[in-house]
């Protein structure tokens, strides 16, 4: 008996420390955010003012998709001190991690919503964005998503594209008009090849979404798509039949619309194969160049659509690497980019509408609402943006290709 | 041509799924236990041959072997920890502490090494065999070569060493094996290290072929060959060998031929058939109750 009830203390006292751990582990991801909070705050706070109107976010900080979350991160930080540097209207951002997940996206959005934001950067990632989406509507708090691509995101019934939530808007390109973008680019540029392959992760929103517009736009370009390709989150390491496929169909063009992760595995596999085709993605593909341990010399020669190029010759962007650079040692990618807008777009409409942090999250959505949609903004990822009612953005893609490991703008 | 190809590729992932299955199939042969943690460790394999290979510098022989030292260890700390202490208790509170095993493996290597991933270095050898119109690469024909030699030293040191045929004695009545003076813990503990080796061999073999390192990396491959396990029949050695084999070559055949959206669906379709067939799995023994 006392046998027994040692046995069950030492089985408790093991679950104990499992649970402490597993609390551990939670607790670490809102202690960096909290911690990034606090500088944020800090850096507000030393320009002395109290007023500073609260800017929301999330993205995933730390696991598969760690690397957009903090770009994300790091570049709306860049703008907000540059904004608060100015000695006008200050802001105050407060991003935390969602892991990538839906259910800790709505999670972090209570956390935001409880310490009042008053702007949305939304979420990073697609999933947790269409998770989100619906709070921001019914809480009346306006989001504009810097990379949250997907449909889901700006529609309550995103196959048919109907019922807009109206107050969360995109810097980025939705998924369609990626792939109609990608079609249409190959279609302008048959020297990239002419026999396409494609390979893309079915049992996800964004790259099923983007494949399934770009096979409708190659079909009204007369594209030749020798191979479609898939594979799903079970069995996202074997490529060797894709790979074999692509090969024997004599693809010259592998289309990609997928994340990095698998897109290194692929273009690893396909470089011990000896099978060398012009590999092309869009956004998903940024990031491949800072994977760690990447032999970045396979990723020679690929083709990314995307709004941003880091090695524009333009003052914005020059100004805004350097900064970067000096923050993170890293090349900033779209992903960057698109969040140092976005935060530049929200000040500059709430700038055109006189709001200050006095106001209500509702007051606020309205104004912006308002501006988003009539105004137009000049940044980092394109000129002339504007908004549609559905909180699409319209702005021209640019086609950026890897040489020796940087994104190089190509000229049309 | 093509289909040898396929068949060559399905036999090197076949293989990896073997080499894991046998960490599965001992355990539970052994314990009567399912060691769901047996996943992680092969995690931990692969970060600890990682950083072997990145950080010290070391060749791949001598990271492979840090990596089986070290999962052996940990293999044998997990089962006295938190198996031992339940060897009386019912079989569904093992296996909820060996999902428990997994999570802590799981969060802790997250918090270790952070999520993000790595890429693991190119070790193994290039290149590849080029016999008459078809190359195979060399890194396949190592995977098989090893998976072979794994079996033959386990068979044979199962059948022919005193440990081995305690080791059977344990899986066949445990109860008539303390009788007979075995000592079943040191057996078990055994068990556990040479499946938790294995396992640090499969990492090994595993982020050679697709080379990235993340905290839950073993789950996959864990899942697939804990099918495998039971697709050859589990307890039963050469039918965690066979079953990984086929289920690999079941896999790429599939993905190949019929569609890659439908490849994981075809190889479980197959297991339902083959375990309504026959419910033990295709090695598997009929063990009668005992009363």
């Amino acid at each position: 008996m006392r046998n027994l009830s040692f046995k069950k203390a030492f089985a408790l006292t093991l679950a104990a420390v499992m649970a402490a751990s597993l609390a551990a582990c939670g607790s670490s991801g809102s202690t960096s955010s909290t911690t990034a909070a606090a500088q944020a705050a800090d850096s507000g706070s030393s320009e002395g003012s109290s007023a500073a109107i609260k800017i929301g976010g999330s993205g995933p900080l730390t696991g598969g998709a760690a690397v957009y979350g903090t770009a994300v991160k790091t570049a709306a930080e860049i703008a907000v001190e540059e904004i608060n540097a100015k000695g006008g209207q200050q802001f105050e951002l407060k991003f935390e991690d969602d892991a990538h997940d839906p259910e800790k996206a709505v999670t972090a959005y209570g956390i935001l919503k409880d310490w009042g934001m008053q702007a949305s950067l939304a979420t990073v990632t697609s999933a947790p964005g269409a998770a989100a989406a619906p709070m921001y509507k019914d809480d009346h708090i306006f989001a504009i998503t810097p990379s949250g691509s997907s449909l889901a995101v700006i529609y309550e019934d995103p196959d048919n594209s109907a019922n807009p939530f109206g107050n969360v808007f995109q810097m980025c390109f939705t998924d369609p008009n990626q792939g109609v973008a990608s079609a249409d680019y190959l279609a302008a540029h048959p020297d990239l090849g002419s026999k396409i392959a494609v390979i893309y992760k079915n049992d996800d929103n964004y790259s099923s979404g983007i494949f399934a517009k770009f096979k409708a736009e190659a079909a009204v370009k007369n594209l030749e798509i020798v191979y479609e390709g898939t594979f799903d989150d079970s069995n996202a390491s074997d490529f060797s039949v894709q790979i074999q496929k692509c090969q024997a169909a004599g693809a010259d063009v592998v289309y990609l619309p997928i994340y990095y992760e698998p897109a290194s595995l692929i273009l690893t596999k396909a470089a011990a194969e000896g099978y060398t085709p012009t590999f092309f993605g869009n956004d998903g593909m940024d990031g491949i160049l800072t994977l760690e341990g990447f032999d970045t010399s396979l990723a020679e020669g690929v083709y990314l659509l995307t709004p941003f190029s880091a090695d524009a010759s333009d003052d914005l962007t020059k100004n805004f690497v350097k900064k970067y650079q000096e923050k993170t040692g890293e090349v900033p990618n779209q992903f960057a980019a698109d969040a140092y807008d976005c935060v530049y777009a929200i000040a500059q409409a709430v700038d055109a509408a006189g709001l200050d942090a006095s106001k209500s999250p509702s007051e606020f959505c309205d104004a912006l609402v308002k501006q988003f949609t009539s105004m137009t903004f000049n940044g980092l990822t394109g000129q002339d943006m504007t908004w549609s009612e559905t909180g699409e953005v319209s702005k021209a893609p640019k086609a950026v290709v890897i040489k020796d490991g940087v994104y190089v703008g190509v000229e049309d | 041509m093509e289909f040898i190809s396929y068949l060559v590729n399905g036999l090197g992932l076949g293989s990896v799924y073997a080499i894991i299955a046998l960490g599965y199939t001992m355990v539970y042969g052994i314990a009567k236990m399912l060691n769901f943690a047996h996943g992680d460790v092969i995690m931990i394999g692969a970060y600890i041959s990682f950083f072997a290979l990145m950080n010290f510098g070391l060749p791949i022989i001598p990271a492979t072997l840090l990596a089986i030292i070290c999962c052996t260890i940990l293999g044998v700390v997990i089962e006295k920890l938190a198996y031992k202490p339940l060897r009386q208790a019912s079989s569904l509170a093992v296996l909820i502490t060996a999902i428990g095993v997994s999570y802590f493996l799981q969060n802790g290597a997250q918090l270790l090494w952070t999520s993000a991933t790595k890429v693991y270095p190119s070790a193994m050898p290039s290149g590849s065999l080029t016999l008459g119109g078809f190359s195979i690469s060399w890194l396949t024909l190592i995977t098989i070569g090893v998976c072979l030699l794994i079996m033959a030293v386990l068979t044979t040191f199962i059948n022919k060493t005193k440990t081995g045929r305690a080791m059977r004695a344990c899986s066949e009545d445990k109860g008539a094996a303390i009788l007979m003076g075995i000592n079943v813990n040191f057996i078990i503990s055994v068990t556990f290290a040479i499946g938790s080796g294995l396992a640090a061999i499969a990492s090994v073999l595993l982020c050679s072929t697709y080379p990235s390192v993340f905290p839950t990396l073993g789950a996959m491959p864990g899942i697939k060959a804990f099918t495998a396990a039971v697709f050859g029949g589990i307890g039963s050695i050469p039918g965690a060998f066979l079953g990984g084999l086929l289920l690999g070559i079941i896999e790429i055949l599939a993905k190949a031929y019929i569609s890659t959206q439908l490849s994981d669906a075809i190889v479980f379709a197959v297991l339902i058939v083959v375990l309504l067939i026959k419910p033990t799995g295709l090695l598997g023994r009929k063990l009668s109750e005992k009363v």
